[in-house]
């Protein structure tokens, strides 16, 4: 069997995907990147094959994305993350036409045509509000784990609207509403919505088309579905693999090398079993 | 002998300044704001008059200002951060045309004719980039306190740059250099030049008339006077380190003891 295999090394999780000859997912694995990158990628596709103890020899083509890429030094090549999210998403929702990639730090918003290529793309560059990281700075002000913000969001009756922009800001401005005797639940779901927010204005700077695929760490937060479901007046898809969408890309790009036969030897890592 | 007090509630710190008609301070105290604002008010003004020797009952006149002006039950009055910053600037250096007030979470630049009163003024508004937040979040990267800034950046050699366009995404960059075996020092000056930057441009939006005068807790870093001064290619005032963050409270003692005067002379009671 050959298999190909995509490594998405991002700033907060790194993600990797084993697809075999017929496109299915055969491994995937996730490992929190940390402070060393090239480790974090060996961790990742190593626990990746051992999902269906896949030998490392049988995988013919590896592709490296996410803004670690280059340090996945058992990659072929390396294939930037927005093609990767797009080309997963349409793999995924054949109808997609706008991808919004919701990660740590960034938040894309990319245009994808019917065939899975990007025809435009936009993304937060100079400023951390309305990216993942605001949901963290939210989970550190309050003492929460990351995986309870979406749920407790859903409680909210009363919603508190967060005024500021800068994530530095509304951390404060979430302890001075817990400060005010403001619910938990309502000071989040207004957290979920001010990033909903400045996603979907960056969405719409990109042109939103039907379907609307949801991708990135931040798509597995029920509460933020939600939020930009209202948003948007419209369903997102949404699958348990959203989460694996540029690793997925990055895979089916290592697929078409395969098939292609063009791939070249591979050195291995040296440390897989 | 007549007593006002001026209290500053500010996004980080609470300032409380209370003087006497002599025009001399007769107790300074100050307080992390957190965010019980009524409360942190309320004791901070205790612990000045407490410092004075003082009763509520001595004191005739009370101003408030800054972000939490709104919360001080026992003011008698209120004037905006500008108004006050600009009177307290005034009455340290007479000649101050143009004023950079840069504290926890904000930087305000304002320019005031030869009656201190407000011409122009630019605010930061939505980005903490250019505020002592920044200096803050910085430090934290690199496991230093608040206290340990000053210290830190005094043995700075060689600072590196810092692009400072997210407080958020400088987390990167620290590491960056970190990694690459820059000292924190050097780094926590590059994060001063940086703020620098933003705080040159601000002054200029509001309009660059001299005298400068700088106030605000970050000024409490001596490197922060000399870095703005040097960008400027001026001489700038700045206040001593135990009083550059008390500059508005001090503006609104001052104001207090005007305020008072005028009403006494309209009911005709003698000063």
């Amino acid at each position: 069997m050959a298999y190909a295999a995509g490594v998405d090394v991002g700033s907060t999780q790194t993600k990797a995907i084993i697809i075999d000859e017929a496109r299915n997912i055969v491994g995937r694995a996730l490992v929190d990147t940390g402070a060393n990158v090239i480790r974090a990628a060996e961790d990742t596709y190593n626990a990746a094959l051992r999902e269906n103890d896949i030998e490392e020899r049988e995988v013919e083509y590896v592709v490296g994305t996410g803004y670690g890429r280059y340090r996945v030094t058992f990659g072929n090549t390396q294939v930037t993350e927005i093609s990767c999210h797009g080309r997963g998403a349409v793999h995924m929702f054949p109808e997609t036409r706008t991808v919004l990639d919701m990660g740590g730090q960034d938040t894309k918003a990319i245009k994808v045509t019917p065939e899975g290529e990007i025809s435009d793309f936009c993304m937060n560059d100079k400023c951390a509000a309305g990216t993942g990281r605001f949901l963290g700075a939210a989970a550190a002000a309050l003492g929460m784990p990351l995986s309870e913000l979406g749920p407790v969001s859903l409680r909210s009756e009363k919603p508190t609207k967060i005024s500021t922009t800068c994530t530095v800001f509304a951390e404060s401005e979430v302890l001075a509403w817990i400060g005010k005797g403001k619910k938990i639940e309502d000071i989040l779901w207004g957290v979920h919505m001010s990033i909903a927010s400045r996603s979907v204005a960056l969405m719409r700077r990109v042109g939103i088309e039907d379907q609307v695929t949801f991708s990135g760490g931040v798509s597995l937060n029920e509460g933020m579905v939600k939020a930009l479901e209202e948003r948007l007046e419209k369903k997102l898809n949404i699958s348990a693999e959203s989460h694996y969408m540029g690793a997925l890309g990055a895979a089916l790009f290592a697929h078409d090398h395969v098939v292609a036969g063009r791939a070249p030897t591979r050195q291995g890592t040296g440390v897989s079993a | 002998m007549t007593i006002t007090a001026g209290i500053d509630v500010g996004s980080t710190y609470t300032k409380v300044v209370l003087q006497d008609d002599t025009e001399s301070i007769l107790a300074k105290a100050s307080a992390p704001t957190g965010f019980r604002l009524r409360e942190t008010a309320i004791d901070t003004y205790e612990r000045a008059l407490a410092e004075a020797g003082l009763r509520r009952d001595d004191v005739d006149y009370v101003i408030a200002t800054g972000i939490g002006r709104h919360q001080v039950d026992f003011k008698n009055t209120l004037v905006t951060d500008l108004t006050a910053a600009s009177r307290g600037a005034v009455q340290l250096f007479a000649g101050t045309r143009t004023i950079l007030d840069i504290g926890g979470q904000t930087m305000k630049a304002t320019r005031i004719d030869d009656t201190s009163k407000v011409i122009s003024f630019r605010l930061n508004d939505k980005c903490a980039a250019g505020t002592g937040a920044f200096l803050e979040k910085t430090a934290r990267y690199m496991g230093y306190s608040v206290e340990e800034i000053g210290p830190l950046m005094s043995t700075s050699k060689e600072p590196v740059p810092i692009s400072g366009v997210c407080a958020v995404f400088a987390e990167s960059e620290v590491i960056n250099h970190l990694s690459l075996g820059t000292a924190p020092a050097d780094i926590m000056q590059g994060a001063i030049e940086s703020l620098t930057g933003r705080a040159v441009q601000l002054m200029k939006r509001a309009g660059l008339t001299p005298e400068y005068t700088l106030i605000g807790g970050i000024l409490r870093f001596q490197t922060m006077g000399r870095s703005v001064g040097e960008a400027l290619e001026a001489e700038v005032n700045v206040p001593d380190p135990e009083m550059v963050q008390f500059v508005a409270a001090l503006g609104c003692a001052i104001l207090g003891h005007r305020r008072l005067a005028k009403i006494r002379a309209e009911v005709g009671v003698p000063a």
